[in-house]
């Protein structure tokens, strides 16, 4: 197997853009979910999925070519793939490497799990608020309800990306 | 003497510090002295009172607290809401009342539905509960009526009896008591009304000595309060499981008797059979007078809130 699992599949470097390494298998298309990227917007993206990788033995790629990641958009991957390594690039070369790390207070992201939490009120005008209680494992805690939502239910509780009001 | 209340909201008995709880008190006790009178600082005040969510006593508890402080009362119950709000939502009849009065107390089934209208509002907010969550001001009375009988809330141990799950005075009670330094709480419910994952995480990481327990009877020799909850029968799928469940959690005078003498009961009332009305008369019960000491409580809570002239009235801060 090659080193550069990519380069395997008919997948050019992006001139200016982001990629996204290191998601695990299976998550690539809730990372685009997570960024409200719908394929509408324009940009080119590439998805891998199910490559090779030495560190998580599968692994998802996304590439995004014209977009720039913005620092709120960076953090929000690492809900759903916090294994992901975030690639700026410019005329074809990576400028800049970031890790992803889960912010300490989501915004207008995920649904709250509790049916009678006031944000699952029909016709307010609210927003979620979640702080994080834990890194390792994830745990989030809604600001509203005081519910407490794990890993395994955020993948479920996404709504439709990063709310842009 | 510093006000820290003057302007705040009231979300959640954890919004505040074990020492502005004991101004509270200090305040509450001062408080008494008008139970049967009137102390007019707030009367160029109007609170409101939105009660979405039914609810006799607490609202009567606020109101009467807010007349002895010569404020005037504005707002609805439960059965008026519908009508108030007429199809409109939370967020617009706030702001109505936001414009009418200096200060809204509100009762919703939605937990977290007070921290929304302290969000829209622009005057302070009062909880009066949130659906399953908080009932600061319940704790906040709950523990000024322990520090009236036993002179102390630290170095006690507690029982919390009943529904922990759905019931927010027993959820505040426990939060109100991790302020302090309980010896230990004995959490005393049916698996099914167990307390809530953030109710046990939050004892914790406080550090506070806790044990489940299904029974009562195994820990009644050990305690010093037991705070009692309604355990309500649509809590249970199975109506034979509900019956069985109260009979083992009723509260009987045969097994206080095996407790410490100076054991007291609580309860946030109304209760309907969870204890033995024999127990009313005994010297366990402690509930009416809990009960009494919401409107103290509540017109210190009100008064320091709005930041009245206190001191001018021969009340210290
Ligand atoms: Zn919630």
């Amino acid at each position: 197997m090659s080193s550069e699992p990519e380069a395997t599949l008919t997948v050019s470097k992006i001139r200016f853009g982001t990629v996204i390494d290191h998601i695990p298998s299976g998550r690539a298309l809730n990372v685009l979910k997570v960024l409200g990227i719908r394929g509408r917007e324009g940009y080119r993206i590439a998805v891998l999925m199910n490559v090779e990788s030495k560190k998580l033995g599968r692994k998802d790629i996304v590439k995004i070519e014209g977009k720039i990641l913005m620092p709120e958009e960076v953090s929000v991957i690492a809900l759903i793939a916090p294994t992901a390594t975030i690639n700026i690039v410019k005329d074809f070369r990576v400028v800049e490497k970031r890790r992803v790390e889960v912010p300490d207070r989501i915004e207008g992201l995920l649904r709250c799990p509790n049916p009678t939490c006031i944000t699952n009120k029909e016709r307010e005008p609210i927003r979620t608020k979640f702080r994080l209680v834990s890194r390792n494992p994830l745990v989030l805690q809604c600001e509203y309800c005081g519910t407490m939502v794990s890993e395994k239910d955020i993948i479920e509780l996404l709504g439709n990306g990063i709310d842009k009001r | 003497m510093d006000n820290p209340f003057i302007g705040r909201d009231v979300i959640s008995i954890l919004d505040f510090s074990r020492k502005d709880l004991e101004q509270l008190f200090r305040v509450s006790r001062e408080m008494e002295r008008f139970r049967k009178s009137r102390i007019d600082v707030l009367r160029d005040k109007i609170i409101a009172l939105a009660f979405f969510e039914p609810s006799t006593r607490t609202r009567l508890s606020f109101e009467t607290a807010a007349k002895r402080l010569g404020a005037n009362v504005i707002g609805f119950s439960a059965a008026e809401a519908t009508s108030v709000a007429k199809g409109e939502n939370l967020a617009d009849t706030i702001r109505m009342l936001d414009s009418y009065a200096d200060l809204i107390v509100i009762r919703h089934r939605f937990e977290g539905a007070a921290k929304f209208a302290a969000e829209v509002a622009s005057n302070p907010v009062i909880n009066a509960g949130d659906g399953k969550q908080h009932h600061p001001t319940q704790a906040m009375l709950d523990l000024y009526t322990i520090l009236k009988l036993f002179g102390r809330i630290d170095g006690l141990t507690y029982a919390v009896v009943g529904d922990l799950r759905y019931g927010r005075a027993a959820t505040s009670f426990i939060y109100g008591l991790t302020l302090f330094e309980p010896r230990k709480i004995f959490l005393v419910s049916p698996p099914l009304l167990r307390a809530r994952t953030e109710v046990l995480e939050h004892l914790r990481r406080r550090g506070v000595p806790f044990e489940e327990v299904d029974s009562v009877e195994s820990i009644i020799e050990e305690i010093d309060v037991m705070y009692v909850t309604r355990i309500q029968r649509e809590r249970f799928p199975d109506p034979m499981e509900y019956e069985k469940v109260r009979g083992a959690y009723r509260i009987t005078l045969e097994l206080l008797e095996k407790g410490k003498d100076s054991l007291k009961v609580l309860h946030p009332l109304p209760k309907v059979d969870e204890i033995d009305h024999r127990v009313d008369s005994s010297k366990y019960a402690a509930y009416f007078e809990q009960a009494a000491n919401g409107v103290p409580v509540r017109m210190a809570l009100l008064a320091l809130i709005l930041g009245a002239d206190l001191e001018s009235m021969g009340v210290r801060l």
